[in-house]
């Protein structure tokens, strides 16, 4: 065995360093040329929209079990947690307006696309990744038809239009869930639960901020999710990396924007 | 109008520093049966390629029906490939659609056709590869040698001038393997397409075949008739014929010594 020389070990970690931020910047490149190309060659989805229905159904409706029940959990742990604080004030009645507004504004939009990118994202990942492997991304090549505009667009806009409804869906259930645990439960009064929520929720500065951020989570996930499973390298390890990359880079991502919308949108 | 209707010339192609293909010619004449063989990884699938224009050569050039492949941009290239049907290694279906909907995919995709006539080809095309029957199954239903007769009816749809096959005869039952057999010739014969089989099956290549290109080492090693090649004395192509374990192609992958290597106590 030979010992090895600092300065070597020293350059070669550089090394590893800049080949892999240069493979980063190689993979950002190259997701940001597949989001235009999806982008130019969207016509099809809109045209021939069974099959943009089609997949939302597999990535939308198939998401609702998970999305409902965790909304559902998340709202009546909200009304809890939210309740044992706001007594210590005597504000329990505020409890509607806190469950409403963590919701609408935050827990929604975010956990909504978590969820997705851990169901959804990872379906997507996982079936267009085994399409590459299988060569059946190839085989539509070859009849001269375009993956992109066969595969790929449908299933992105499909997620960009599936994440507001869902997100939508999570943010009702949810304050089904605290409603049922701060009204019936508790025992805070069912009127001011609901006017507080009326009186203080306001629609362009909560809910439409909500909806906006939820969009722009699904152009997030969607995009990763399908940019994942089209670079996958065409091996059972390939795809099960993707897959997991998936999840990591949506969630991460999913997390960062939220901080940068949420700075916008207090600012305007 | 030339006789040939694919013409490789002088052509090179690499990636990642080594050549895999130096200074090819071949020539496919209209309505021939034309193989390529040789061992694998020689560059036989990805010749298939090139002629698809998947990838570009780097040096020389494929013309098909006279126009240059990889000088055409995306449009030109789709329309080449409408010409062009491929039958893939594990036939590359589409596992989400039926066999009836995997048949009538470049129809729908490529044509104006009414639904009505969809399916009555749909099911012509199942007919001539004897799984008319099976037109409802779904992909993962088939056995290996049907889902190669399912992809070989959805590469003659919409009667392609010319049918690549990769390794049609890979990983089947001597029934199968007879039945694909037969069915190139045939279907090669009906439609008056030109046939261009990449195979190291030496036996069923050699009954169906009207010529043979050898590719060994990136050049074409050997060229002639089936009739030719079996009485060839090359040194390769005896080897290949007959399968000789030793020959020009070495049975041991190129190593270092073995005494010395035994004698190591450990690795490096």
């Amino acid at each position: 065995m030979t010992k090895s020389n600092p300065l070597i070990s020293i350059i070669s970690t550089l090394q590893g360093i800049g080949h892999r931020m240069v493979e980063r910047i190689w993979r950002l490149g190259a997701g940001a040329r597949l989001f235009f190309l999806t982008i130019i060659y969207s016509g099809e989805s809109f045209k021939r929209f069974h099959l943009t229905l089609r997949e939302i159904y597999s990535t939308g409706v198939m998401s609702l079990l998970i999305i409902i029940v965790s909304a559902f959990f998340v709202g009546m742990v909200l009304a809890l947690q939210g309740y044992n604080t706001l007594q210590k004030y005597g504000s329990s009645e505020a409890i509607g307006v806190l469950v409403a507004l963590s919701l609408v504004r935050e827990l929604g939009p975010v956990v909504t696309a978590l969820l997705f990118a851990g169901r959804a994202g990872t379906a997507i990942t996982a079936e267009i990744g085994l399409m590459k492997t299988t060569e059946q991304l190839s085989a539509m090549e070859m009849m001269a038809v375009n993956p992109i505009s066969r595969v790929v667009a449908p299933r992105f806009w499909a997620g960009v239009i599936s994440m507001p409804i869902l997100a939508t869906l999570f943010s009702m259930v949810g304050i089904l869930g605290g409603y049922i645990v701060a009204v019936p439960l508790i025992g805070v009064d069912d009127g001011a639960f609901w006017s507080q929520m009326q009186a203080n929720v306001d629609f362009q500065s909560d809910i439409v901020n909500g909806v906006i951020k939820s969009l722009v989570f699904g152009v997030a996930c969607t995009m990763i999710a399908l940019f994942e499973g089209f670079d996958a390298p065409p091996t059972a390890e390939g795809v099960s990396r993707a897959t997991t990359r998936t999840v990591v880079i949506s969630s991460l991502t999913v997390l960062g924007l939220d901080f940068v919308l949420t700075s916008f949108m207090l600012v305007i | 109008m030339t006789n040939n209707i694919v013409e490789i010339d002088n052509l090179s192609f690499g990636y990642k520093g080594r050549l895999l293909h130096q200074g090819i010619n071949m020539v496919f004449p209209r309505g021939k049966v034309v193989a390529i063989m040789g061992g694998s990884g020689s560059g036989k699938t990805t010749l298939l390629r090139l002629i698809g224009g998947q990838i570009k050569p780097t040096k020389g050039q494929v013309r098909v029906n006279g126009e240059v492949v990889h000088e055409q941009d995306r449009d030109g290239i789709y329309k080449l490939r409408r010409k062009m049907g491929m039958l893939f290694q594990h036939g590359a279906l589409f596992t989400d659609l039926s066999v009836y909907e995997n048949v009538a995919f470049p129809m729908r995709e490529l044509t104006d056709l009414p639904d009505s006539m969809i399916h009555d080809l749909v099911l012509m095309k199942l007919n001539a590869v004897g799984l008319r029957g099976a037109h409802k199954m779904m992909p993962t239903e088939l056995s290996g040698g049907m889902a190669r007769r399912v992809a070989l009816a959805r590469a003659i749809a919409l009667d392609p001038q010319i049918i690549m096959y990769d390794e049609p005869f890979a990983g089947l039952d001597p029934i199968s393997m007879g039945v694909i057999c037969g069915l190139i010739r045939s279907l090669n014969d009906a439609l008056g397409a030109t046939s261009i089989i990449v195979s190291h099956d030496v036996k069923e290549t050699f009954l169906i075949a009207d010529y043979v290109y050898f590719v060994a080492n990136g050049v074409v090693a050997a060229e002639g008739t089936p009739d030719d090649l079996m009485q060839s004395t090359l040194p390769f192509v005896h080897q290949f014929v007959h399968g000789d374990k030793d020959g020009p192609v070495p049975f041991h992958y190129a190593a270092g010594d073995y005494q010395t290597e035994l004698m190591k106590k450990s690795h490096d």
